[in-house]
């Protein structure tokens, strides 16, 4: 009379004992009937849209448990609330296994294909691409010697545009069709409502709208008015406001490169003074994506292990790593841009910056890219 | 109760509406004094909560529609146990977990002792004063086995194996006056393959009102349409306790699959009804019969799951008396019922200071909180959400009443 319980994955096969040997439909499985039992209880509504979504759904396919783990921001409210948590026989522990879930999503969205096993290897992943950086800009280099602060004598204008040209294409190309491979997938039935739940239309903002504010203040790590917990009963917003430094450190980053290219463009050529645009930008940027990767390196020591799974954390350690030494070579490089060592530094930032965008499709980058998906999705439904 | 809508609750719950519920559900075994004091004590209850960091969902979504009498706990009742055990660590009390109430040393009704059985061994923690909270007996086997005989080895316990009654069994031993229907306890219909602990809220069915109940001979034996579904789930417990080896059967058929609360265990499904029959082990003649004989009986109206429609039967013992559709579109679903045991009535006896009532008087130090004193309130029935409001009442008064009395106040 337990067909459930002995369908679902007892402790001793559980992820606990052997996460490795998990293999993809064992891990949808168990997401399945975490979703079924969750379903039936719905105590966790008001916690995030994972449960609003998944109330809108009677089965469980590949395609909504894909959906609904992209959507999940990784807090630990769930677990620390459910009364199914280990050690109770049902085993429930959401935010794990929807950890599992994203990072076997990741894999599968990967173009091209083969690139998949870049998930599985983070390490591996990122000294390739280091090496690969290191090569290209050596190469491109002209000289290790230089006095003033101007870094196309050391490489050209034209070549660096060339290298990121075509590594940004490639790196466009990638990223857009995992997104692309993303959507068909989660979208294949469409918006779905289960027939017993019946509500009005809802009037409001338009789902592109929410979902980009969704994005903007990472609105649901504080969605219920408080900041969500990250161990039991502990509500800290530091998660939140490191990943707002980051995130936000990197856009300034990026528009001080972009400002640059304009300048040049109409012939002001770099080196620019400390108050101008790009540098005012860059260095507030690198600041930013200092402090919050560092701060959210710091924070994951101390997280608790039963909220992610071993394979996410180890993607978010690499991308960590790599924004990290990008904005630390990338300031350095700034205060010495006068000295003689700069032509190194400035081919070692350069190494750097060029294996963070090639690792982009293939590593916790493309968290950004599913996550939006996944709540635009989200809003859509709720505007239904 | 509450007179105005607040953040949590919708509409107004009378004081006078809150005890004519209570009146009614108990059949009047309620001490009306203390009920009284806790409907007005619970009129602010939300805000002295979140002072301990309990939170409540803003509004009701699910499929009860209780949003006008019952503020829900955002995530559920570990939530709030979280919430009041941090609350209490930070106010530097000293919790000790796995740890056993085995013995009361009580004199002339004071405490003196308790014996404490911990995975290091038995020890004696003295104390002025002592505050009693924990819970009834319905996970003591045995004892349901005293009260029920076999039929209670089929009973499943829907909330954790620690509700053993230890220490209300040495309070009544030791001369606490008794309070509570010591016969009854509350128990649901729930899925039969639930855990035999613990199982909780998920294990119950919504499926009972849409369709059919027989027991395992194949017979109907109650009116499944008789109310809406949240105000009868509770009985048909004891109807399923009644019925040969307390098992029973909901059966729907393809009109009925998605029109309830998503169930965590699957159907069991068939293509015809005596396919059904012997996939649960019940005479598929007799079920055969059950089913033409009731599909023969419904009435023709218009179906309404929201309201009591005037879909019913004609002529069958029992009637149902809505939602009565015919059962004759496959593929046929069933589920498996158990009476699922959600608390037990028998507490002690206590005063409005929560202080517990000996049989020579009142206890000198002793008070008590929760479902070992509930039964004063709740002698038997049940009002949605009571028992949480009579523990957190209480259980803030217990412990006023305790801290005044060790601080000498009193």
């Amino acid at each position: 009379m337990t067909q459930l319980t002995s369908a679902l994955p007892t402790r001793e096969s559980g992820h606990h004992r052997t996460p490795s040997r998990w293999t993809l439909t064992e891990v949808m499985r168990k997401a399945e009937h975490e979703m079924v039992v969750c379903n039936a209880c719905r105590y966790c509504e008001a916690y995030c849209p994972v449960f609003q979504a998944m109330e809108q759904r009677v089965t469980f396919q590949s395609a909504d448990l894909t959906y609904l783990a992209n959507l999940c921001h990784n807090c630990g409210e769930c677990l620390y609330a459910c009364q199914y948590a280990p050690p109770h026989e049902f085993n429930i522990d959401v935010p794990r296994t929807l950890s599992r879930v994203r990072v076997e999503s990741y894999e599968s969205f990967a173009w091209p294909s083969f690139a998949a096993v870049a998930f599985r290897r983070p390490w591996v992943t990122t000294f390739v691409a280091l090496a690969v950086g290191a090569v290209i800009s050596f190469i491109a280099a002209r000289t290790f010697q230089a006095r003033d602060a101007d870094f196309y004598k050391v490489i050209p204008h034209d070549v660096m545009v060339m290298i990121f040209g075509v590594v940004g294409l490639f790196v466009a190309a990638a990223i857009a069709v995992g997104h692309r491979r993303f959507t068909t997938i989660a979208d294949l039935k469409g918006p779905r409502r289960s027939s017993h739940v019946a509500s009005p239309p809802r009037p409001g903002p338009s789902p592109r709208r929410s979902a980009t504010l969704d994005v903007l203040t990472l609105k649901h790590l504080h969605a219920t008015g408080e900041d969500c917990v990250d161990a039991e009963e502990k509500r800290r917003p530091w998660r939140r406001w490191l990943h707002h430094c980051t995130f936000y450190g990197f856009a300034l980053c990026f528009a001080s490169t972009t400002v640059a290219a304009i300048y040049h463009a109409f012939g002001w050529i770099a080196p620019y003074a400390y108050t101008s645009a790009p540098v005012v930008l860059g260095t507030v940027g690198g600041l930013g994506l200092v402090i919050g990767p560092a701060g959210l390196l710091m924070l994951d020591q101390r997280r608790d292990p039963a909220l992610t799974h071993a394979s996410e954390r180890a993607l978010g350690f690499a991308f960590l790593t790599m924004l990290l030494l990008t904005s630390v070579t990338g300031l350095l490089l700034l205060a010495l841009r006068e000295r003689p060592y700069m032509p190194t530094l400035l081919v070692i930032h350069l190494a750097i910056v060029l294996a963070l965008f090639i690792t982009f499709p293939y590593g916790k980058f493309v968290h950004g890219i599913y996550r939006g998906g996944a709540l635009l999705k989200f809003r859509r439904e709720e505007s239904l | 109760m509450h007179a105005a809508p607040t953040d949590v609750l919708t509409d107004t719950y009378p004081e006078d509406e809150f005890m004519a519920d209570l009146l009614r559900v108990t059949g009047g075994l309620t001490d009306q004094t203390l009920a009284s004091m806790m409907i007005r004590a619970s009129a602010d209850l939300p805000r002295r909560m979140s002072r301990f960091g309990v939170r409540f969902q803003p509004s009701l979504r699910g499929t009860l529609h209780l949003g006008r009498t019952n503020a829900f706990f955002l995530g559920g009742g570990k939530a709030l146990m979280n919430s009041a055990y941090a609350a209490a660590e930070r106010l530097g009390v000293r919790i000790v977990y796995e740890a056993d109430v085995v013995g009361l040393c009580i004199r002339d009704g004071r405490f003196e002792s308790a014996e404490v059985q911990t995975p290091h061994g038995t020890e004696s923690i003295a104390g002025r004063t002592v505050v009693l909270a924990a819970g009834g007996f319905e996970s003591n086997l045995d004892w349901l086995a005293e009260i029920w005989g076999e039929a209670a080895s089929n009973f499943i316990i829907r909330g954790t194996p620690y509700n053993t009654g230890t220490v209300l069994r040495l309070m009544l031993d030791a001369g606490a006056e008794p309070v509570g229907d010591p016969s009854q306890c509350h128990a649901v219909a729930i899925d039969a393959r639930a855990p035999k602990f613990d199982g909780g809220i998920v294990t119950r069915l919504d499926s009972v009102p849409l369709g059919i109940v027989v027991n395992r001979h194949g017979d109907r034996f109650y009116d499944e349409g008789e109310d809406y579904w949240p105000k009868r789930y509770a009985i048909w417990g004891r109807l399923v306790a009644q019925q040969p080896d307390q098992i029973a059967y909901s059966i729907i058929d393809a009109k009925a699959v998605g029109r309830f609360m998503p169930s965590v265990f699957p159907p069991i499904v068939a293509g015809s009804i005596r396919e059904l029959g012997s996939a649960l082990g019940i005479p598929a003649g007799t079920l055969a019969a059950t089913i033409e004989r009731f599909n023969a009986a419904v009435r023709p109206g218009t179906f309404d799951h929201q309201t009591l429609d005037d879909c019913r039967t004609e002529g069958l013992v029992p009637n149902k008396t809505h939602w009565a559709q015919r059962l004759d579109a496959p593929p046929f679903h069933a589920y498996p019922l158990r009476p699922g045991i959600t608390f037990t009535y028998l507490g002690v006896k206590v005063d409005e200071h929560a202080r517990v009532v000996m049989k020579g008087g009142l206890a000198d130090n002793i008070f008590a909180a929760g479902e070992i004193m509930a039964g004063n309130i709740l002698g038997r029935g049940y009002v949605a959400g009571v028992g949480m409001t009579i523990g957190t009442v209480f259980g803030e008064i217990a412990g006023r009443e305790s801290a005044a009395f060790r601080l000498g106040v009193r």
